[in-house]
């Protein structure tokens, strides 16, 4: 691995390294977003995880792209692609949520509900 | 060494495609499944990208910033019809707002 690389501002010092770090991280959060798509409970949980692929898997991944761009057009697309998704993502997960409010889909229970369950619970074992 | 790094992201990126997939064929409920669709139609913008650089021809960003533009207006049309059953005003009324 060579420590410069001809970036568009120059040679720069370490550049692979960094490049190496953002797509490693990009890579293991993307995965662990997909996971949490997978195994979350409820469609308003599993926006979270969707989240995570959104924003620290595919911008960590484009950003360690942009290090080994070698022309100033590449790295003003990958930007243009980075910015795009950035403001879609939190378009697209908003209206889904709402959609899905209106559809029928209830959130789980809030920790208020849960306290109060576990009390209901708790009486009812002392009485017995 | 470089292209290693590539092979890297390009694996880690068919591995998340293929869990959301999971989850849009499973899932109870069609949000779930316009989520998952959503993940993965952004997903494969970064593997495009991705891809571009491996064949070292990054002309391939142009067709992932397409791919960008239509999962989005793809994924709006698909659930303001699932909300609404139509895609152009809603049937609650005028004040029901949009998606």
């Amino acid at each position: 691995m060579s420590d410069l690389l001809n970036t568009m501002i120059g040679p720069l010092v370490l550049a692979d390294w960094l490049s190496w770090f953002c797509i490693a991280s990009g890579s293991f959060f993307a995965i662990v977003g997909a996971f949490g798509i997978v195994r979350l409970p409820d469609v308003f949980s599993r926006m979270h995880g969707a989240g995570i692929v959104d924003t620290l898997g595919i911008m960590l991944i484009l950003v360690g792209l942009m290090f080994q761009a070698d022309e100033a057009i590449v790295v003003i697309k990958l930007g243009l692609i980075l910015l795009f998704i950035f403001f879609t993502s939190p378009t697209t997960t908003f209206a889904l949520a709402r959609a899905a409010i209106h559809g029928g889909v209830t959130p789980g229970p809030t920790a208020d509900e849960l306290e109060e369950a576990q009390k209901n619970k708790e009486a009812t074992s002392s009485k017995t | 060494m470089t292209l290693t790094m590539f092979t890297v992201a390009s694996i880690a990126v068919l591995v998340s495609m293929a869990l959301s997939m999971t989850r849009a064929l499973v899932g109870p409920t069609v949000f779930d499944r316009i989520l998952a669709v959503n993940v993965t139609g952004t997903l494969t913008v970064v593997l495009i990208s991705v891809y571009g650089f491996l064949t070292d021809r990054p002309d391939f960003l142009d067709i992932g910033l397409l791919y960008a533009l239509i999962n989005f207006i793809g994924t709006i049309a698909v659930t303001k019809y699932v909300k609404f059953q139509d895609l152009g005003h809603p049937l609650d009324g005028p004040d029901e707002g949009d998606v």
